[in-house]
């Protein structure tokens, strides 16, 4: 009875996360009702690094010449999903300049194999992508920015020499304005 | 005459322009917001049963739990059951929850009345889960995510802001919380004791 309603339950958020009808039902065939229950039944075998923020951390202070985009997102999220292509973009365009980009899914743990991997790999993402799954968000949320709300998409841009963080999506020309501080 | 045609309307475009910004800034709600200790507006907003919902219609009430949720947010979904359990345990103590859907229908139609009335009827919500129609409350409060609990007590001065943020430090598993900090806040205000935590944050769905 409780996997009954797990299932519907995915059903109604999957309707409800404002994807496209033809991708709602791809993505539902996709995930058998068994694997919806648990939380963390999936995590073993996920594609991409499940980090706590203690392990995560690291990734916001590295110190060797390069410039980093390290964006929040989520399956979720339709404006994370919206501004992707930009980060793309940039991070092919922009690799010899010494910029990288880092994408931080905050996915659920039971949307990792039924969502996040079949979205990487549909739009074939080529930035470096790491699960940050750590649930004492009050404690590590100001650790990334002591402006950030809490709200996604979100990007932090670091160097050795600067540093700045955005609450809000981006077009292709803000992220290539804002990255030219860091860069030039 | 020309002239002063012409004077006239660069000062009426100037005010206007000067207007239009301060709305822009006004209507954005990182921009603003209630910090603790700030008188929260009352609204009147409607309900899924078609009534509408005021603080003031809460006579006996000794506080709120305002919480901004929605139909369709991992995470708002993800605390149903706990903001359910929040209404059971402090509407008795005359702090109930009072949901409010600040989503625009329009920008997303997972958050229609309509809609919000099949998922209070699902859940079988006891407390009101009322529609920010035309968006004009959640940013005078200054939420910027679902969910985002506002805990208010009411005094003879107005409902005045007690704690913002999240309802506890575990979304994913209700089971492996170590601190309910919307709980500890109540059960602060209700022993007459100061909040320790007054603000903390979470990963939310944007609201649009």
């Amino acid at each position: 009875m409780s996997r009954l309603f797990s299932f519907f339950g995915l059903l109604f958020l999957l309707v409800g996360c404002g994807e496209k009808k033809s991708d709602q039902q791809e993505v539902s065939g996709e995930v058998p009702g068994s694997q919806v229950g648990d939380p963390l039944a999936d995590a073993a075998d996920v594609a991409f690094p499940v980090l706590d923020f203690e392990s995560f951390e690291p990734l916001l202070h590295q110190d060797d010449g390069k410039t980093y985009i390290i964006n929040f997102w989520a399956t979720w999220c339709k404006p994370c999903l919206e501004e992707m292509p930009h980060f793309e973009r940039i991070n092919a365009e922009e690799r010899e300049n010494g910029v990288e980009v880092i994408l931080v899914s905050l996915d659920l743990p039971n949307m990792w194999k039924s969502r996040l991997e079949p979205y990487v790999e549909n739009k074939g993402i080529q930035s470096k992508v790491v699960i940050l799954d750590d649930p004492k968000q009050n404690q590590w949320i100001p650790k990334v920015s002591e402006d950030w709300g809490g709200g996604i998409p979100a990007t932090l841009i670091y160097n050795t020499d600067r540093r700045s963080f955005h609450e809000r999506g981006f077009t292709y020309e803000q992220l290539k304005t804002e990255l030219e501080a860091f860069i030039n | 005459m020309k002239t002063y045609i012409i004077i006239c309307l660069s000062a009426t475009m100037l005010a206007l322009g000067g207007l239009l910004a301060i709305n822009v800034l006004g209507d954005d709600p990182a921009m603003q917001g209630y910090q603790i200790g700030d008188r929260a507006t009352d609204f009147s907003l409607r309900n899924v049963d078609g009534a509408m919902v005021s603080l003031s219609d809460y006579r006996d009430a000794k506080g709120f739990l305002v919480i901004f949720t929605c139909n369709t947010c991992p995470y708002a979904i993800a605390y149903e059951d706990r903001i359910i359990a929040l209404d059971k345990k402090y509407r008795p103590f005359g702090v109930p929850v009072i949901a409010i859907q600040p989503n625009s229908p329009e920008a997303k139609p997972g958050e229609s009345m309509e809609k919000m009335r099949e998922r209070a009827a699902e859940k079988n919500f006891p407390f009101p889960y009322l529609l920010d129609e035309g968006q004009k409350i959640y940013p005078q409060y200054g939420a910027s995510r679902t969910p985002h609990v506002f805990l208010l007590e009411k005094t003879g001065s107005g409902n005045m802001v007690r704690y913002i943020g999240a309802i506890d430090d575990n979304y994913r598993d209700a089971s492996q919380v170590e601190e309910k900090f919307v709980e500890k806040a109540v059960d602060a205000l209700l022993g007459g004791r100061p909040i320790e935590l007054e603000t903390t944050k979470a990963i939310g769905c944007s609201i649009k």
